[in-house]
């Protein structure tokens, strides 16, 4: 049965109100069942107030091959951070 | 600013530390005033206590059984935590029962007394599989019954002059709501999906009618405490349960739900059960009953 229920990428968001967050993946025939499925194996301690599901099939993924060409580049440019700004203590999450 | 962990940003300040992540944990019955309602015999409180406490414990048990046997993992572990939900019911209503008796715990309840002195519906005993008992669409029969029956009950509990019984029904019925919701996915898929399917659906929902009256036949006990405010009478529910079960077996292109009276009013509250309760009951208790007062 396990070869007929495609698999799907679980997202949540917890309780701050942050980004969804990818906590893992899992089996199910639709994708009505994949949200209670998501619901049942991942907030069973109380970790969300939202969840998403995504039919694994349809992430388009970078290769492993692609890594050098993909992140090479990106390295050795530390400016592209903005660490000269700073950020107020009563803005978190930024 | 980034957290430096992204599970961290899954977990509330107020963090207990007792898990890897998903805290803030609140018992919402802590502060709960546990007085008995003025009036009310305290006997009969007990008993009513004991008839929902035992719903939900045999019936949390038979849900445990499919752990490790489901079609899916997905599934182990939505039967386990609707089992979870419910042992959390038993749990509150049989420390009541001791509470109002000022007798016992609930463990001692739940692990000394036999067959004849549980006054759980007989629907929640029967063995509907995993195993030769049934299969996992009788599993989702009993399932949507049981929790369209213990919804419509709790909603209106939620009201009990009984704060605790009120607190715990308010707080149940959520449960309820997505155990109720989890069947009727099931017997949809399964009723309006392949021939096959619509055969196993329609045995399961035909081996459970057989219990269905025995929900909605008030007991002694439940007809006194319902006069007073505090305990729902049954007979209540069973037009609103009807209607809810036809609207699923519709959705499931499914017949209407054929009740079939069997005679018995209310065996289970009265302690007379199926021969199916007593190998739960020994599986449920062998460990305390081999080794009692052990701790781990």
């Amino acid at each position: 049965m396990s070869d007929s229920w495609p698999l799907w990428e679980v997202f949540i968001r917890g309780k701050r109100g942050l980004n969804h967050v990818h906590v893992g993946s899992l089996h199910s025939p639709d994708a009505e069942m994949a949200l209670r499925n998501a619901r049942d194996v991942y907030t069973r301690r109380n970790e969300g107030t939202s969840i998403w599901v995504v039919p694994s099939a349809q992430i388009t993924a970078s290769s492993p091959e692609e890594k050098d060409s993909f992140f090479t580049s990106s390295a050795d440019k530390v400016y592209r951070h903005p660490t000269f700004y700073v950020v107020a203590e009563e803005i978190p999450h930024i | 600013m980034p957290t430096e962990n992204l599970f961290k940003a899954l977990v509330r300040e107020d963090d207990n530390g007792q898990w890897a992540f998903g805290t803030g944990f609140t018992d919402g019955l802590a502060r709960v005033d546990r007085g008995v309602p003025e009036g009310v015999d305290r006997a009969d409180l007990a008993e009513y206590c004991l008839m929902l406490g035992d719903d939900a414990l045999i019936y949390a048990q038979r849900l445990s059984e499919w752990c490790s046997k489901a079609p899916e993992i997905e599934e182990d572990i939505a039967l386990a935590n609707i089992a979870l939900d419910l042992l959390g019911h038993a749990r509150v209503l049989l420390a009541r029962v001791a509470e109002v008796r000022e007798e016992g715990d609930e463990d001692a309840l739940a692990y000394w007394r036999d067959a004849p002195q549980f006054r759980n519906v007989r629907l929640a005993e029967l063995d509907l599989g995993p195993g030769p008992g049934g299969d996992f669409a009788a599993t989702m029969a009993r399932l949507l019954l049981f929790s369209s029956w213990r919804l419509a009950i709790f909603t209106r509990l939620a009201g009990s002059r009984d704060r605790l019984l009120a607190a715990l029904a308010a707080k149940g019925a959520k449960e309820i709501t997505y155990h109720r919701d989890h069947a009727t996915q099931w017997v949809i898929r399964l009723g309006a999906g392949t021939s096959y399917s619509r055969a196993r659906m329609t045995a399961g929902l035909d081996a459970v009618w057989p219990y269905a009256e025995e929900l909605f036949a008030p007991h002694p006990v439940e007809t006194r405490l319902a006069a007073q405010g505090v305990a729902v009478d049954p007979a209540t529910v069973r037009t609103e349960v009807l209607g809810v079960l036809t609207e699923v077996l519709a959705h499931a292109e499914l017949p209407p739900p054929a009740f079939v009276p069997d005679g018995e009013p209310h065996p289970g509250r009265d302690g007379e059960h199926t021969e199916e309760l007593g190998p739960l009951l020994d599986e449920m208790q062998s460990l305390v009953r081999a080794m009692p007062g052990a701790t781990w």
